[in-house]
């Protein structure tokens, strides 16, 4: 047992004050020790303890690296520049420069995930106490923690519990950000260890983040059937007093929402959310309403829509004061980590603060104490609404149509595009009286706002682009599931079989931010077209609610077409993003529930499960965050592969397999102890896709795992092939590489793959029982 | 006069950077010297328009001209037979970027490694990261692109180009392979 505490144990003793027999005291911030799992060799595991893990994984997935600059400005030394072969002042070599650049931001996005973790356990003892149970999911769930069961190897059974955990990734976060020094590691595979450590850190992170809202809140606890909530600009009346919460870390939107609850004014106000409060908000109340993901802070603060912002942690634009200040929206920051530059009204009298944002005397303030946020944006909300002119900053066609005659086509609003969008030529269509083409280019915006920012003539390109799709942002009416949090055991027992053998062809996760390259539709596309194939669909964050954003031909979005269990069909929102740790939970638990396997402390046997056995892949269609590192990091580390769209590239490297190379392909079989060439399955670990289209390709391949029974490989060879024909037109040229014994040939291609296996002089293989750890080995190969 | 900086205002590379193609006679003849050149064609060629025409119909024509193979990223394999041309190797582009990056790679027929790798049509971006992974750890090949934008860390470039010109340069280099 790791953590601090003192454990005392007497087994007998005879005293003057009588006799004592098997005594047992702790003191302190231990737990588990009434439990009953054997332990594992990892618990707690420190920088290097997976190291052996992580290179089997790096031997087959090498980083391919894309380096986004060729300097290393890091330190003084500098800029050196790392061009090809050539080392900088300290030594090091692009391909070190690159990985060490990885680790930075998987260390930024684990700590922000860790420190949020931290807060919200700090905020829910304050409220609730440290005796607090954990409670993610009732009596359907006894493997409540599964990641921190498996990492730390404890059992955390109440918030307090927690604590020890929060203390072992924060120390582990110091080491790993360290390593990033001047000086430091110079290896670029020690790097790439480092950051799937991170990434490990960041899941645990987010367990015990989402796991302590769960349980303080009363949010839905792993309920297929959470609540189906409202989604959108157009759902929220304007009539009443509004307020916007920004972020991803609950306590102040709660606060409003308790407020609003307290003094009978729930009816009266809007509370609407946009990145991931808004989720979590919704999951405290289904009154409250999701905007939309994170890129659209600017057409909805624009909108002028928003009476009062709040702003919490992360993801939050840094000139959302000033955009608030645009529409006289008064501006209350609350996080440590977010000040703005505002002053500190934490401790002043809550009719003081009211009076100075009401008057504008203060534009915005920093309150501190989340409890006190509640009472002032509400107050401030109703006082200001029924005089603020809701238009915001918003034009009309006429007012398009004249602010686009002064555009000179310079055309760098569309280099500065990050989806180089059309913009000059919208405008020129735009000032001679279309204004079509620049609403059209609503859609595919990323609402970053650099067109702007790039203008000579400062005109205010983003405005024109959300005041032309005018009629498209009041039809924004759509119904989001919201986070259910995590999978229920009865559920895993369920699917636990299907999806190990294969006969459910994957578990598919979209997650991540909104930084796509064609908008949010084509997530909402994927998603619909796996779950129709009978993939378990699994959505967080901001892709949870661009999937959200589009309907069929009835009106429903897929949260209403799909059921939200954890099923072969269904599309389960389990929350924000640190709501992803259920998504690893889930597989974990496949290892725990269903192959009866140890978790406690025991990572590398169930990585190594959860990579041969279960065929899950982790789709970040619009990475942009150095969370979302973290996010696919801890993935990665777990064995699961992760596509993102074009825009990943920019993460510096990616992690891919040679499927051309036999011999990386080759498992222990657990029973003989022979070597066995499996293909490559999953082909790669860390993918960009060009298109929507290869990247539904490549999800379906990279839902084979070596495990797979025939039947189940053949299901997932049909899903494969057929979206190969779908989307490229012929047949895949590999489909040899995947096929094992002709049993695993799908019925219906049999003519035409026989044909192709013949052409490539295939030969059968043996299904093994597969493990790349030969302590795993049963039997030794002599 | 072109502007020769990266098309995205902050895709600034590193020292080393693009030679631009001046004229058409620069691509053709690194076309020519080339033992085994391969044309990477990304899906943005089938929605950019050149005159009447897609930029793809210009590809797949100096692909035929130049007998140079292609291999089709993304969908773009879609397009390619719609058009008649059924014998494009398809691999996303990160795959080719991998592969190019070893000097023992036969290419995707598996016969001999190629020694020049024109891109075109894929997003401007992902072209200039993976362009950027071939600069850096792929000496043993020569890298062009034949996009209206300049990219810093091919070998070859063009400048920041009206479609008017690249049209006119496109044309030239096809009727010169014909030559």
């Amino acid at each position: 047992m790791t953590g601090k505490g003192t454990n005392i144990k007497i087994k007998e003793l005879q005293s003057d004050i009588g006799y004592i027999k098997g005594l047992e005291l702790s003191i302190g911030k231990i737990s588990g020790e009434n439990w009953a799992e054997e332990a594992g060799p990892t618990p707690f595991p420190s920088i290097t303890a997976l190291r052996d893990w992580d290179k089997k994984l790096l031997s087959r997935y090498p980083p391919f690296y894309l380096p986004f600059c060729d300097l290393c400005c890091l330190c003084t030394y500098g800029k050196c520049d790392l061009t090809g072969t050539k080392r900088g002042a300290c030594g090091i070599n692009i391909a070190a420069q690159q990985s060490r650049m990885v680790l930075i931001a998987a260390c930024i996005g684990a700590a922000t995930h860790v420190s949020h973790a931290h807060e919200l356990v700090t905020h829910a003892i304050r409220k609730f106490g440290s005796d607090l149970p954990l409670n993610p999911g009732g009596f359907s769930i006894e493997v409540e923690a599964p990641v921190i069961r498996l990492v730390c190897g404890i059992k955390p059974e109440k918030l307090g519990d927690l604590e020890v955990v929060l203390e072992y990734l924060e120390s582990q976060l110091t080491h790993l950000l360290s390593a990033a020094h001047t000086g430091q590691e110079g290896d670029n595979i020690d790097f790439e260890s480092k950051v799937l450590h991170a990434g490990m850190i960041d899941q645990v992170g987010m367990e015990v983040a989402d796991i302590a809202q769960i349980s303080a809140f009363g949010y839905p606890k792993a309920d297929p059937d959470a609540p189906v909530v409202d989604l959108g600009m157009g759902t929220v009346d304007t009539q009443k007093p509004v307020i916007l919460i920004i972020g991803h870390n609950v306590p102040p939107a709660t606060s409003i929402v308790d407020y609003l609850s307290a003094n009978r004014l729930s009816d009266q106000i809007e509370v609407t959310g946009i990145c991931c409060t808004a989720i979590d908000i919704t999951r405290y109340t289904p009154k409250a309403k999701i905007i939309g993901p994170m890129s659209w802070q600017l057409r909805y603060i624009r909108s002028g829509i928003p009476d009062v912002i709040v702003v919490d942690e992360q993801c939050i634009r840094t000139d959302a004061l000033v955009e608030a200040g645009a529409i006289h929206a008064p501006f209350i920051a609350t996080s440590e980590k977010n000040c703005l530059g505002l002053p500190d009204r934490t401790l002043d009298p809550a009719d003081e603060i009211v009076a100075d944002l009401v008057s504008g005397k203060n534009p915005g303030v920093l309150i501190l104490d989340p409890d006190k946020v509640g009472e002032i944006a509400v107050r401030v909300a109703r006082s200001v609404a029924p005089e603020r002119r809701k238009g915001g900053v918003l034009l009309d066609a006429k007012e398009i149509i004249e602010i686009a005659k002064t555009c000179t086509q310079c055309k760098q609003c569309r280099r500065a595009c990050p989806n180089d969008l059309h913009i000059p030529e919208s405008l020129k269509a735009a000032g001679k009286g279309n204004i079509a083409m620049l609403g059209n280019m609503y859609e595919e915006c990323v609402g970053c706002g650099r067109c702007e920012e790039a203008c000579p003539q400062n005109i205010h390109v983003h405005t024109l682009i959300i005041s032309a799709a005018g009629q498209t942002t009041k039809a924004e009416k759509f119904r989001c599931r919201t986070g259910r949090g995590a999978i229920q055991d009865v559920e895993i027992r369920k699917v636990g079989g299907p999806l190990v053998l294969g006969e459910i062809p994957g578990v598919v996760a979209f997650v991540g931010c909104a930084n796509y390259p064609k908008g949010g539709k084509e997530v909402a596309e994927m998603c619909v077209e796996f779950a129709k194939r009978r993939y378990i669909v699994c959505t967080s964050g901001c892709a949870a609610m661009s999937v959200a954003m589009y309907k069929d031909e009835e009106g429903k979005t897929p949260y209403e077409q799909f059921p939200g269990s954890f099923d072969a069909g269904g599309i389960v929102n389990v929350g924000s993003c640190v709501s992803n740790a259920h998504i690893a939970g889930a597989a974990i638990k496949i290892a725990s529930i269903f192959a009866r396997r140890t978790l406690r402390g025991n990572y590398e046997e169930i990585a190594d499960y959860v990579y041969n056995r279960v065929g899950a892949v982790g789709v970040a269609w619009g990475a942009m965050s150095q969370k979302a590192v973290s996010i696919a990091s801890g993935f990665w580390r777990l064995g699961i592969p992760v596509v993102v769209g074009p825009h990943g590239t920019k993460y510096r490297r990616m992690l891919l397999g040679r499927a051309d190379k036999r011999e990386d392909w080759f498992v222990h079989d657990r029973r003989t102890g022979e070597q066995v060439y499996v293909g490559p399955v999953p082909e790669h670990l860390f993918f960009a896709a060009e298109t929507k289209e290869e990247a539904m390709v490549m999800i379906a391949k990279l839902c084979m795992r070596p495990n797979d029974t025939s039947k189940g490989r053949a299901i997932k060879l049909t899903n494969y092939i057929d979206l190969h024909r779908r989307q490229f037109g012929t047949m895949p040229d590999d489909m040899y590489r995947y096929v094992r014994t002709m049993t695993d040939v799908p019925i219906t291609m049999k003519g035409e793959i026989t044909r192709h296996l013949k052409e490539h002089k295939w030969t059968e293989n043996t299904i093994p029982d597969p493990t790349l750890l030969s302590r795993q080995v049963l039997k030794k190969e002599r | 006069m072109p502007t020769i900086e990266p098309w995205q205002t902050a895709e600034i590379a590193g020292p080393k950077k693009a030679s631009v193609i001046i004229k058409p006679e620069v691509a053709d003849a690194m076309i020519q010297r080339a033992k085994r050149p391969v044309l990477i064609i990304g899906h943005l060629a089938s929605e950019i328009d050149l005159d009447d025409r897609k930029m793809l119909d210009y590809l797949i024509l100096l692909a035929q001209k130049g007998h140079i193979p292609i291999i089709a990223t993304g969908h773009t394999n879609r397009d390619l037979l719609a058009r008649g041309y059924k014998t494009a190797g398809i691999m996303p582009a990160v795959d080719i970027g991998q592969r190019l990056c070893d000097p023992d790679w036969k290419g995707v027929d598996g016969k001999e490694p190629y020694d020049l790798a024109i891109f075109a049509g894929l997003p401007y971006y992902m072209e200039w990261t993976i362009l950027s992974g071939l600069k850096h750890f792929a000496p043993h090949i020569k890298t062009m692109t034949l996009d209206n934008t300049y990219q810093p860390h091919a070998n070859w470039s063009f400048a920041n180009i009206s479609v008017k010109d690249w049209l006119e340069n496109l044309k030239a280099i096809i009727e010169n392979l014909e030559g």
